[in-house]
């Protein structure tokens, strides 16, 4: 008989790549729940398109690649990126615009810079960032809350609006977000960014129906949600705690040092906390590993300049909200960070 | 008149920068290595000659003045790598007019067939044979370059290249090899059923 | 139990320090911690590879066919870092060969294959009982003369070890044994306490110090009662319980972790005044002196569960692997891996023909289900696990992609060569990626290019040389027919000036004494030319028939 030869270690505790990425999934699903309850079926019809265009467009390159195709899905960092970017989208949206946005994250953002492991960016934010400065339109088109809207739609109504851009009815996405009374309604750091620079105060503008008990209605409880799943992540040590409270730190802290000295001006760091992308950034969307700062050390201050970006935007920048930005300025630092962050190394130190 | 002060202006700026750069190529100059030296350093010095010149220096001052980097079968494809990123110029593969890369190998000499006709001593560029008229020659295996040059002038054609053989500290921790190395040492050894 | 009591001062379980990185792999320490250490019967043949250490071989002192007794020195340690060897039993010298050693490689190494003759008898003892009236340079050459090497980690030569000439703050005895499965050390603190005890005061009496730390892992309570009770109320003796994370056992880290020094780079414990020496050494060291016993035998863990009967065993130095395995029921199965180490450092054997040496503390037969083999390389995700597992406090997902892209340069610079091989980082590494063999190759090719390029170094210089000499010499022919020729032209001149007849005779004389002389020899030249000829002849002979077969074998 013969012994079969190896390297040490032998043995492996028994966590991989593809079972971090499944913990992802499970960990964004109450947030998902939440996102679908406020903001109806069409997150879920995104998610779909977007896993399988994530899927096909992984195994076209990888063959183009010449490597075994199935063996690049084994890690469902494909998944994992195509998710992202559907929840980051208006739920509505044409399915053209989740089907260009995932191409874009897998075959340009991810298997031109070769692939799994090498992205300079993080994929599904490079994907958003492409939608939203090429179809500024769409990529605006949020529904009001399901709660405060009056057409609430079932889910074929909904198939049909990503479908063919209009509700059985033949009501456009536009049309459903006005209001009775013909406003359109925005979203609530939309409201925000708008109603400051037309005058009001904050005040005046917590009054308007976006906004309920902490933050935006319906915005407050998604990002609860994924506030929840990502200490789920932190708990199973998916991810490390460095890179959430790097982000929640450097957004917080100097929204809320701006709002003790102009709380009519500045919204606190409650609102930025629970408002837009917040929560899905920075458990969710910063943390992933590829693209983000490798020591301890490099990942606050990753995190840090991620939340300080985001609130420069959010307050003085032409985008109500910022994440997306933000995230891919950081990932540009990365190398950087890395460089300064190394870490001594044992008997190298003084 | 605005061009004149324009001219002027440019003029002093030229001046300036002229006399700042002239002094930093003077004060910062980077000490090298004459070239020749930096493409002797990366040969492998085996002085074997299959490049067609007596000796690696001979070959690194025809590299500096031209010649192409793809002679040198011992250096292999490594050491054409680094003589491209040295030059400049684009590594091409090995010229298999020169002879192909090989694994590395030293001379022995069949002792006891050995005429002593100091032919091989005379031959070898680094001086690793030991031995004296009619005496019985040997190689000094840790100074033989494996260089091949003492093998042809030998009239009784006692000198062998042998593999260099994998010692337990130089084995490069390819674990395919293992199975071979077993094999290729096995004195009488059980096999495990 | 009062004894324990008595002498808690200087037991403290309190965590003393800390270390970066480390893992918790499962421990797997049963059963072989609470399996009493067995006595083997001897194997047919015991192979003892002349190199068994760091450093060159020494000189073989006996011949086949000799008797030798149990504990005769076998070979002479010549050189600096040369260690002896002795007889493990008495017996008869079989063979001294080339034979696989106890290496990843399976390469074979010259070696002294004795054949027991089962009558274990001993040759010449000089047991030292008290050693405090001795020179320390004498006992030094004692532990030198009984072939002990550190028996924890690499085995370095204990008496080159101790004989560093430099103040000690602490002697640091290591007995944390942090890698799963291993038991020996346990073992022996659990048996031997008191020798062990007894070997720290020699060490102490030969480095001068009074300040002994003994680490032991928080999870051999067994080991640590027994040793506190061996300290008794020694207060030079402090016994320190460290907490149980790999690799606390590593020489750096357990300083660290004891100390809250680093040891700095390309220097040794000796430069910030430590000296770690392994429980194992401390009991070898004092069978030498007290016993007058070299290194023999030691103790090894035999555990996995392809093995019936896990437990420890004295095993001689020179077992087979084969004997040790059927001697605790080994039950391969399919594609069945033998570690010789713990699972975490440890390398596979691929034949079991090789020897038990001073440094194998375990051979470890796991099974797939117990053990399971990485399952296929991913790419690399930055995901920074393994740098939060490093002990060292590297890169590696760094230093992988620079041993993957051949970056020598680069990798040296991320100090590559600061890495203990410990595992930790493939063992987190969710993408399976076998980190630990990428810096081994490079590490191995690092110091293959340094070789190289001594040698070619070492090769122009030669080349250099010779080319000087062969100038030199031209110079000196040429300046010699110079001379000649002026010579002759004096000569001449004088020839001509004078008688003419004498310069004929001569040289010509001299010319046909020197054709003659060598007339025996040149026929025995001439005869193997003409061998050498007719083997070439013979072979070409040989070679074409082959060749017009094979011809034809197409042909057809």
């Amino acid at each position: 008989m013969s012994f079969r030869i190896a390297s040490s270690p032998h043995g492996h505790n028994q966590r991989s790549t593809s079972e971090m990425m499944r913990w992802v999934c499970y960990a964004l699903v109450p947030g998902v729940l939440l996102h679908s309850y406020f903001f109806g079926s069409g997150i879920w019809f995104q998610i779909l398109l977007a896993v399988v265009t994530a899927i096909a467009a992984e195994m076209a390159c990888t063959v183009a690649r010449e490597r075994p195709a199935f063996s690049a899905l084994r890690d469902n960092t494909a998944i994992v990126t195509a998710v992202l970017l559907a929840i980051s989208i208006p739920s509505l949206a044409p399915w053209w615009i989740i089907v260009i946005g995932t191409l874009f994250a897998i075959v340009v953002v991810k298997h031109v810079y070769g692939g799994m492991g090498q992205n300079l960016f993080n994929p599904a934010m490079a994907g958003y960032v492409l939608l939203l400065v090429s179809f500024p339109v769409q990529m605006t088109n949020w529904l009001p809350v399901s709660a405060i809207s009056e057409h609430s739609l079932n889910l074929w109504q909904t198939l049909h609006t990503i479908l063919f851009e209009y509700t059985p009815a033949g009501y456009s996405v536009e049309q459903l977000r006005s209001g009775i009374d013909g406003v359109t309604m925005a979203t609530p750091l939309d409201s925000i960014k708008t109603g400051l620079t037309q005058g009001y105060t904050l005040t005046e503008i917590y009054q308007r129906p976006e906004f309920s008990y902490f933050a935006g209605a319906g915005w407050q409880w998604i990002n609860l949600g994924f506030f929840v799943g990502g200490l789920l992540l932190i708990q199973q040590r998916i991810i490390s705690w460095h890179i959430p409270l790097g982000f929640l730190g450097g957004l917080c802290i100097p929204a809320f040092i701006a709002h003790i000295f102009a709380p009519d001006l500045m919204p606190g760091p409650i609102v930025h906390a629970l408002s837009g992308a917040t929560m899905l950034g920075a458990f969710f969307i910063a943390t992933d590993p590829v693209s983000a700062a490798t020591s301890n050390r490099g990942r606050v201050i990753f995190g840090l300049l991620i939340g300080f970006i985001i609130f420069v935007i959010r307050s003085w920048g032409g985008y109500p909200d910022a994440v997306a930005f933000a995230v891919l300025l950081a990932n540009m630092c990365v190398p950087l960070i890395d460089r300064y962050t190394r870490p001594v190394v044992y008997g190298h130190g003084d | 008149m605005s061009l004149f002060g324009a001219v002027i202006a440019l003029g002093i700026l030229a001046l300036i920068f002229g006399v700042i750069l002239g002094f930093a190529a003077v004060k910062f100059r980077v000490e090298s290595d004459p070239i020749v030296d930096q493409i002797d350093e990366i040969l492998p010095q085996t002085q074997c000659g299959q490049c067609g010149y007596p000796g690696c220096r001979p070959y690194a001052q025809a590299i500096a003045d031209g010649d192409d980097i793809n002679k040198c079968p011992p250096g292999g494809e490594a050491t054409i790598k680094q003589l491209a990123d040295l030059m400049g110029v684009e590594a091409k593969p090995l010229d298999d007019a020169h002879g192909e890369e090989d694994v590395k190998k030293v001379a022995v000499i069949r002792e006891d067939e050995c005429i002593g006709c100091t032919k091989c001593i005379q031959a070898c560029p680094v001086d690793a044979i030991l031995g004296a008229a009619k005496q019985m020659h040997t190689v000094i295996e840790h100074e033989c370059t494996g260089c091949d040059l003492c093998v042809e002038p030998c009239p009784v054609d006692c000198i062998d290249m042998v593999k260099v053989k994998a010692r337990p500290e130089t084995w490069q921790w390819d674990l395919d090899t293992v199975k071979e190395n077993i094999k290729a040492n096995s004195i009488p050894v059980k096999v495990v059923e | 139990m009062s004894d324990v009591q008595a002498n808690k001062h200087n037991f403290s379980a309190k965590v003393i320090g800390h270390f970066p990185g480390g893992v918790h792999p499962p421990e797997r320490k049963q059963p072989a911690s609470s399996q009493p250490i067995r006595k083997l019967k001897l194997p047919q043949e015991l192979i003892l590879p002349v190199r068994q250490h760091i450093g060159p071989s020494g000189k073989v002192l006996v011949k086949v066919g000799e008797r030798v007794d149990k504990g005769q020195r076998l070979t002479e340690a010549g050189l600096s870092q040369g260690l002896p060897l002795h007889a493990p039993t008495s017996g008869t010298i079989a063979a001294i060969e080339e034979r696989p050693t106890a290496h990843a490689s399976g390469l074979p190494e010259q070696a002294i294959v004795i054949h027991p003759d089962g009558e274990d008898r001993w040759g010449n003892k000089h047991a030292l009982p008290d050693y405090h009236d001795v020179e320390i340079s004498r006992l030094l050459e004692l532990i030198q003369e009984a072939g002990i090497a550190g028996l924890g980690g690499a085995g370095f030569p204990t008496a080159q070890k101790l004989a560093q000439q430099k103040p000690l703050k602490h002697l640091i005895i290591n007995g944390v044994e942090c890698e799963p499965y291993i038991a020996a050390d346990d073992r022996l603190m659990q048996e031997h306490a008191d020798d062990i005890i007894a070997g720290i005061r020699i060490l102490q009496y030969i480095t001068r110090c009074d300040s002994v730390l003994l680490a032991i892992e928080d999870n051999k309570p067994e080991a640590i009662k027994a040793m506190a009770e061996a300290i008794d109320d020694n207060p030079q003796i402090q016994l320190k319980v460290v907490p149980t994370k790999y690799p606390s056992g590593g020489e750096k880290q357990l300083i660290e972790l004891l100390t809250g020094h680093q040891v700095p780079s390309g220097k040794l414990p000796m430069d910030i005044g430590l000296l770690m020496q392994n429980v194992g050494t401390a009991y070898a060291v004092k069978r030498a002196i007290i016993h007058g016993e070299p290194l023999l035998e030691r103790v090894v863990t035999l555990t996995g569960e392809s093995l019936k009967q896990r437990g420890n065993v004295w095993a001689l130095l020179g077992t087979p692997i084969q004997h040790l395995l059927d001697e605790s029921g080994f039950t391969p199965e399919k594609k069945q891996r033998i570690i010789m180490g713990g699972p975490m450092m440890g390398f596979t054997l691929p034949i079991t023909e090789v020897p038990v040496i001073k440094t194998t503390n375990c051979v470890l037969a796991p099974t797939e289900k117990e053990l399971p083999s990485p399952g296929p390389e991913l790419a690399c995700i930055r995901c920074g696990a393994c740098a939060d597992a490093c002990p060292a406090t590297l890169q590696p997902q760094q230093l992988q992609w620079l041993a993957k892209a051949k970056d020598y340069e680069s990798l040296e610079k991320h100090n590559l060569f600061d890495c203990i091989e410990c595992g930790a980082c493939a063992y987190v590494c969710p993408s399976e990626i076998p980190l630990v063999h990428y810096y081994r190759k490079a590490k191995a090719e690092v110091r293959n290019i340094a070789r190289e390029k001594a040698k070619a170094e070492q090769a122009r210089k030669r080349f250099e040389a010779r080319q000087e000499r062969l100038e030199r010499e031209k110079e000196e022919r040429l300046e010699r027919h110079r001379k000649a020729a002026e010579e002759r032209k004096k000569m001449q001149q004088e020839m001509q000036q004078e008688a003419q007849q004498k310069n004929s005779d001569e040289p010509g004389s001299k010319a046909e004494e020197g054709t003659e002389k060598p007339a025996g020899k040149s026929a025995a030249v001439a005869a193997a030319i003409a061998r050498a000829k007719a083997k070439k002849a013979a072979q070409a002979a040989k070679e074409s028939p082959e060749e017009s077969n094979s011809a034809k074998g197409n042909e057809s």
